[in-house]
């Protein structure tokens, strides 16, 4: 699509040509100014505003060591420390849920948008995740804060941190995709997701270690793709050790499967939105 | 046909070629997964298909002002969509080429919780403008839309009228390729109308902006444009000068 206007303008326009990303880079700025927008509407009318984001993975981290450690007093000395144990897991995990729930109703909510205005549909899921990814940033904070208190030093492993958050990311995306694509036709989607997501979380050792699992699901565990990340992250920053290859690739595959079947599925299906939603 | 080609990848053309458009009005409606096998297993799952747009072609050429006309129902805001890009036709193509502002519904793409001033930036960037085209541009956005003190007040708190001021100006602050105009001057008070049609017919007369305007009043299609599309009943009705194709229309026998 050529963006070169031809001809002179009128004296009260701006030349065309300055006025208009080229159609390539417009994407990126919607994701931006929707990432802004979203950040900005969170805290409004909040006191603590943006504290919020780093306060409340702590007061969650702070309600489940208690009950895990002082009202069920279970000990698990695979794990060197329970709270950082415990908010590594929840973080990521708060990241993938949130990313998914918003990205999976992201359509829906965009849709006066998407019956006007010619515009990517992909761009509205992909905002949500990135979104969450801000607020996963912030609450990054809150596990400086826990490590600060424990005296636990990081490793040059904690470097390989981001390239975990970066799976992570992709993972969420493609879900989001395949997510909200379905929600546009049914929206039974909604409710089951928040039970999948229940059950998923059980399923995943955020406040347990592995080890207490009896065999069969300890080594079906490698299929859960939120292990995998999971995993990654505490390797780097409790252990203090290398993810390992196999755990790489794992992290790696799912992503890219993923993005792989939420793209496909997104693509077939969202010429038909505008008439669902 | 060669010639269709060439005019096609100008900046502003719209080329329209045997369009249809066909809903499946479904006999029901399903809003779950339950509903929507027990029909399929019992092989009850019946569409009605319903011809919004028949066979629809046509040419515009950049910088042409055209009028779309045609009674309620009749398939111009489905023509629109899909010039705009967000429907896609289910038969036939329309290529569109350059920047299209939709003036479809004024305040689409604005959120009702941020300020006016934020939302200038958001719609602004959904329109595909850069930022840096806004920030400079802001102040004269702001004066052609006449809200300078209500800059900082959530757009919840503006009026209809007040919303769709800040739109059409945003949407119009710069020449686009392609101005789509949807009823949109019905809104606002009679200064702002007044004040719309003069910038409209300025783009027009700028002969840089391809003007695509859908209206009810015969007079004011006349006054805008000078070509003129009547579509009715999802056919192509008639095509030529604005004066006599809107005064067909007005005159039509029902």
């Amino acid at each position: 699509m050529s963006q070169n206007a031809s001809g002179e303008t009128t004296p009260k326009t701006i030349s065309k040509s300055d006025a208009w990303y080229p159609t390539s880079q417009r994407d990126l700025y919607v994701v931006r100014q929707l990432v802004t927008k979203d950040f900005k509407l969170k805290y409004r009318r909040s006191i603590l505003g943006i504290a919020w984001s780093v306060l409340n993975p702590l007061l969650m981290m702070c309600v489940q060591a208690v009950v895990f450690t002082k009202l069920m007093s279970r000990h698990d000395s695979s794990i060197p420390n329970f709270p950082i144990y415990l908010i590594l897991g929840n973080t990521a995990w708060h990241l993938m849920s949130d990313a998914t729930n918003a990205g999976m109703q992201s359509i829906i909510h965009a849709q006066s948008l998407l019956k006007k205005v010619r515009i990517n549909r992909w761009v509205f899921p992909v905002q949500k995740v990135l979104f969450a990814v801000v607020n996963y940033t912030f609450s990054l904070v809150a596990v400086a804060l826990v490590m600060t208190v424990f005296r636990w030093t990081l490793s040059p492993w904690a470097l390989m941190v981001p390239l975990g958050v970066l799976y992570l990311t992709v993972f969420c995306i493609g879900l989001s995709l395949l997510l909200s694509a379905l929600a546009v036709f049914f929206r039974d989607v909604i409710h089951l997701w928040g039970v999948v997501l229940t059950a998923w979380m059980y399923l995943t050792p955020l406040f347990y270690s592995v080890t207490i699992l009896p065999d069969w699901m300890q080594s079906a565990m490698r299929f859960n793709p939120m292990y995998l990340y999971i995993t990654f992250i505490r390797r780097c920053l409790l252990w203090k050790m290398s993810p390992g290859p196999l755990i790489h690739v794992g992290c790696v595959g799912c992503a890219l499967l993923m993005l792989a079947i939420g793209y496909t599925v997104f693509r077939k299906l969202e010429d038909r939105f505008i008439l669902f939603i | 046909m060669a010639n269709d080609i060439i005019r096609a990848s100008e900046p502003g053309s719209i080329c329209v070629d045997d369009v249809t458009m066909t809903f499946n009005i479904a006999k029901e409606q399903f809003n779950s997964l339950k509903e929507y096998f027990i029909a399929m297993t019992r092989h009850e799952l019946k569409f009605k298909p319903f011809h919004a747009l028949k066979n629809i072609s046509f040419d515009v050429r950049p910088g042409e002002s055209v009028g779309l006309v045609g009674t309620n129902g009749s398939g111009k805001s489905t023509m629109l969509k899909i010039i705009a890009g967000v429907l896609s036709p289910s038969e036939g193509t329309v290529t569109v080429n350059g920047n299209i502002a939709p003036l479809i519904e004024l305040g689409a793409g604005f959120d009702r919780e941020l300020t006016a001033r934020e939302n200038i930036y958001l719609n602004g960037a959904l329109l595909g403008y850069r930022k840096e085209f806004i920030e400079e541009n802001f102040d004269r956005i702001v004066e052609f839309a006449e809200l300078q003190k209500f800059m900082d007040m959530p757009l919840k708190n503006y009026s209809s009228g007040m919303v769709a001021r800040i739109a059409f100006s945003i949407a119009t602050i710069t020449e686009p390729d392609l101005l789509i105009v949807d009823e949109a001057l019905s809104v606002g008070d009679q200064f702002f109308r007044e004040k719309c049609e003069r910038r409209i017919s300025e783009l027009v007369s700028s002969k840089n902006v391809t003007v695509l305007f859908v209206s009810h009043n015969a007079g004011q299609v006349k006054r805008v444009c000078e070509r003129c599309i009547w579509i009715e009943k999802g056919n192509l009705r008639m095509d030529g000068p604005s004066v006599e194709v809107a005064d067909a229309y007005a005159n039509m026998k029902r």
